[in-house]
């Protein structure tokens, strides 16, 4: 960990005393922990074995009792924001390691998996055991409905304070950040937007592409911190450039590439990493007056079918194995001992807008109808 | 619940005679398929009524009509749909009856080839051609934009898919074939003695078809643009998928927009009952519109008439025909298939951007495809098989009168015609995610929705099958003492074989491809295709998305030439105005 970092200096609010970020996920020393990972100070802990789950509390950790409960479930059942492929990597993993208990991936956009989990409740359905939304302020609502389970996996203990709810009912999983992107086939890097007021830009009417904050909890994050840094005009100028809505956070960087819209407005950091990747024409622009950091938090459901296997299949994605696939897959991680692909861009460098969780979900319904109303839909 | 137990109680009467007067099970199991009925389509439209009548506190109100015709929000979708409903219902007739005029009444060649593409257009699920056309006329990586652009240096596409010009296009495209088979249909039934006469007295071809014609289809002319006019208001595909990426709402989209965190249900089922009393009304006038006329020159049999020669004029005629089939189908499956086997479906299809991954991650790499092709076939075979078994009943007791209660069967068995899929959906919601009856979470209740959709079709299939049905055999059986079930099951059911094997089919390829009911109502256990795709599109899968799309075409056309085969042997009205 860089020791020159404090998280003071990446955010303020992280001054305050401990005690204050009971609820919310202060992301100072988040960005502290990520940082240090990214510039790949630590040396990664290449096997993970099950002695390092002994220090947390009784019920938590991989124990032989808890595979074989999770075994005779047979099944976890994961209700999941993250991209597809990456849901179904981290999935066919965790079967690799655990055979006998299958993964059932259910991956939608945040609000809409809040939507079906909400929705379930209502009808007293019960089937989600583990759920996973990049809207952290999800997890306050949920928790607030007592439909959450109490568990702290023996992995998060190295993680830094600010990624954990201080009750013990959600952790972050992933990190990201909703930052524009360009297709530099159509659009030569000089001429590239270098602000968020650069998009105002009378030239990028008609070539701009956002997901929408009704699907993407990554969109609500990134709409309340453009939102706390330029008000809701900004939207609103922004809806005069003629801007083509979808909806998932994955979808900008589709249209970018086809070249559908050459600019990206929002979306999400790793989905362009992943493209880029693969030889796609994409390139982020990480703006200068602030890149918005979405975090993603994990929850077991109270009414989980699968305990069992909710609590080892929690334990798993904590743990080093997966993390490390987030990692791979350009994601930013918790996890102290990650090891970061050399390409990526160290946050050390960055501007980073931070929004905590439980403001996120007393703006959240705001938020979409603002948003809904600049843009017509 | 009113709606329910009302015809269940008038049932009483009608039950008792029929039991005083033949002692067997079949007034019994009548009177329940009815009462059956009765709940299948009342309850949920029951649930719509009274949630748009109370607040979330469950207070009588009427805000929540308030809401829905002044919220800016609301209304402004409302107005959208009627102009969409407006310009398809147009667009369609103006492909629909000349092409259905040319098959039934000219000498263009191969009609018989232009009738089965247009039947092609009709089973091409909407969403899916609405997804095509993203990838053919997105205003900048649309194959056809970028092809304009690269001949005309043009710096402004052609023409922009995301756009009220691009939703009417694209949903015309698959809704003109109700203007085809309505006029293709009447014009196949009117003796064509007068226009001999007009041609005798001197007319030319034009002047006979537009003073002779034109005025006897027109009843079928308005009746397709009502019905093009209805399915464009109710479908949900097409706007999804082209209208809130240019940043507006239909009336369907905004429903389901209201069930989203934080949802406002009462709002939804209230802004549903506009469109319910729409559609009713429009349904009303259509058959008003087909009985008022009476077709004194219709003979209701086809006759034998001479086709008029096109001469020079068959090539413009053709080239029409096959424009219109080039934009429904050709050019969506040409799309559709490259993208299915690309990397990059905008790049050029080179070796380097060959690929048969995208089957391998549709079918085996992405877990929800699995479960959701089982679900869905699942689900198609239950709908089809009992929606068949239910059709036949109710046409028969319908067509032979078995208890005095045929016009309400027939009433309830049509009725969900008049309810869109979404509107539907909502009361099914609300009536099936609470006690007593929780069907949400399962697959029962979209097998519910897609019985009750299904239904009409499948009953004015089997009720034309029963009428070509001589009733004489039947009688034969009851005087030798058969029961009214047991002469439905030995002597009606396998004469009618091939008309109810038709009818299994339809029922089934309308199940598997059905989106706007299934949205509002699938959870993570109960997803189907369709859904999966639409989850898909959000995420801009478009390769995975094109691979379902091409199995779910070859699945509904391999099940098409099914009902072709049995079309062709047998006496299915349906079919065999398909395919005359």
């Amino acid at each position: 960990m860089s020791p020159t970092l404090t998280s003071a200096a990446l955010r303020p609010r992280t001054a305050e005393p401990a005690g204050a970020s009971v609820r919310g996920l202060c992301l100072g020393a988040v960005l502290c922990v990520l940082v240090a990972g990214c510039t790949g100070a630590t040396p990664a802990a290449t096997t993970q074995t099950p002695a390092a789950a002994n220090t947390q509390a009784a019920a938590s950790g991989v124990s032989q009792t808890l595979i074989d409960a999770a075994r005779k479930e047979g099944a976890v059942v994961w209700y999941t924001s993250v991209e597809t492929s990456v849901a179904e990597e981290v999935a066919r993993k965790f079967e690799a390691k655990y055979a006998g208990v299958k993964v059932e991936v259910n991956r939608t956009g945040s609000e809409r998996v809040m939507q079906r989990v909400l929705q379930e409740a209502q009808a007293s359905v019960k089937a989600v055991d583990v759920i996973h939304t990049s809207d952290a302020g999800n997890f306050v609502d949920l928790k607030d409905r007592n439909m959450l389970a109490k568990y702290v996996p023996a992995a998060v203990e190295k993680y830094p304070t600010n990624f954990k709810n201080a009750d013990g009912f959600y952790f972050v999983w992933r990190s990201s950040m909703s930052v524009p992107a360009y297709n530099p086939k159509l659009i030569p890097a000089q001429d590239t937007p270098r602000t968020w007021q650069d998009l105002l830009d009378p030239k990028w009417k008609g070539k701009m592409v956002s997901a929408h904050p009704s699907y993407s909890g990554t969109i609500v994050t990134w709409e309340a911190a453009i939102t706390d840094l330029y008000k809701s005009d900004f939207l609103e100028s922004l809806a005069k450039q003629d801007v083509m809505l979808v909806q998932s956070a994955q979808d900008p960087v589709t249209k970018v590439t086809s070249g559908e819209r050459p600019l990206a407005i929002n979306g999400t950091d790793y989905s362009y990493f992943v493209d880029k990747k693969k030889g796609n024409p994409v390139e982020v622009i990480y703006p200068t007056d602030g890149s918005p950091l979405v975090t993603s938090p994990s929850a077991i459901a109270v009414d989980a079918p699968h305990p069992n296997a909710a609590r080892l299949f929690t334990e798993y994605l904590f743990d080093m194995e997966a993390q490390q696939t987030l990692v791979d897959d350009g994601l930013y991680s918790g996890h102290p001992d990650v090891k970061y692909p050399a390409d990526r861009k160290k946050l050390t460098d960055l501007k980073l807008l931070t929004e905590d969780d439980l403001k996120l979900q007393q703006q959240a319904e705001e938020l979409k109808k603002t948003f809904t109303q600049a843009f017509g839909a | 619940m009113i709606g329910p137990a009302g015809p269940a109680l008038r049932l009483g009467p009608a039950l008792s005679t029929a039991w005083g007067r033949r002692l067997d099970l079949s007034a019994p199991v009548w009177a329940l398929v009815a009462a059956f009925l009765a709940i299948l389509v009342g309850l949920p439209l029951a649930f719509v009524f009274g949630t748009s009548l109370q607040t979330a506190q469950l207070t009588p109100s009427l805000a929540n009509y308030a809401a829905a015709f002044t919220d800016r929000d609301l209304l402004q979708p409302i107005l959208v749909s009627l102009g969409v409903g407006l310009g398809v219902g147009g667009l369609s007739v103006l492909a629909g009856a000349p092409m259905g005029w040319l098959v039934a009444r000219t000498d263009l060649p191969g009609k018989r080839v232009i009738r089965n593409l247009v039947l092609a257009s009709f089973v091409t699920p909407p969403f899916l051609g609405a997804f095509c056309w993203t990838l053919l006329a997105g205003p900048n990586a649309g194959l056809i934009n970028t092809f304009w652009k690269d001949l005309t240096h043009s710096a402004t596409p052609l023409f922009n898919i995301y756009s009220v010009g691009g939703l009417i296009f694209v949903t015309a495209l698959y809704c003109f074939p109700f203007a085809f088979a309505l006029v293709t249909n009447a014009l196949e039934l009117i003796s064509s003695d007068a226009e001999d006469a007009a041609n005798g007295l001197g007319a030319g071809p034009l002047r006979t078809g537009f003073t002779i014609t034109l005025p006897l289809v027109m009843p079928a002319i308005l009746s397709g643009f009502i019905l093009a006019f209805l399915q464009a208001l109710t479908e949900f595909g097409p706007p999804a998928i082209l209208a809130l990426p240019a940043g507006f709402h239909t009336m369907t989209t905004r429903i389901w927009a209201l069930f989203q965190v934080p949802p406002r249900l009462e709002v939804a089922a209230a802004y549903s009952v506009p469109m319910l009393a729409v559609s009713v009304l429009l349904l009303g006038l259509q058959k008003r519109l087909l009985a008022r006329r009476g077709y004194a020159t219709v003979l209701g049999k086809s006759v034998a008439r001479r086709p008029i020669g096109l001469g020079w004029t068959a090539l413009p005629a053709l080239v029409l025909c096959y424009g219109v089939l080039s934009l429904s189908i050709f050019l969506p499956y040409f799309i559709l298939i490259r993208a299915a086997v690309s990397r990059a479906w905008a790049q050029p299809l080179t070796l380097a951007n060959f690929t048969l991954d995208n089957f391998g991650f549709a079918l085996f790499g992405y877990g929800a495809t699995v479960q959701a092709i089982g679900n869905t076939v699942r689900l198609g075979l239950l709908t089809a098989s009992v929606g068949t078994v239910l059709a036949v009943t109710l046409a028969y007791v319908v067509n032979r009168r078995a208890i005095g209660i045929a016009p309400l069967v027939s009433a309830l068995a049509t009725a969900p015609l008049a309810v869109p899929g979404i509107v539907l959906a909502v009361g099914l919601f609300l009536a099936y995610t609470r006690p007593p009856l929780v069907l949400y979470g399962t697959l029962w209740i979209l097998f519910v929705a897609y019985l009750t959709r299904e239904l009409p079709v499948g009953f004015a299939q089997t009720v034309n099958t029963m009428r070509s049905i001589h009733v004489e055999l039947e009688e034969a059986s009851r005087i030798l003492g058969g029961t009214a079930l047991r002469t439905l099951r030995d002597i009606t059911v396998p004469l009618a074989r091939t008309g109810v094997a038709a009818t299994w089919c339809f029922v089934f390829i309308g199940a598997i491809r059905e989106l706007s009911a299934s949205i509002l109502l699938f959870t993570s256990q109960s997803r189907v295709i369709s859904v999966v795709i639409y989850d898909l599109k959000e995420e801009g899968k478009w390769e995975v998305i094109s691979v379902l799309g091409v199995l779910l075409l070859v699945c509904t056309f391999a099940i098409v030439a099914v009902v072709n085969q049995l079309g062709g042997r047998a006496s299915s009205p349906q079919v065999e105005r398909w395919n005359r």
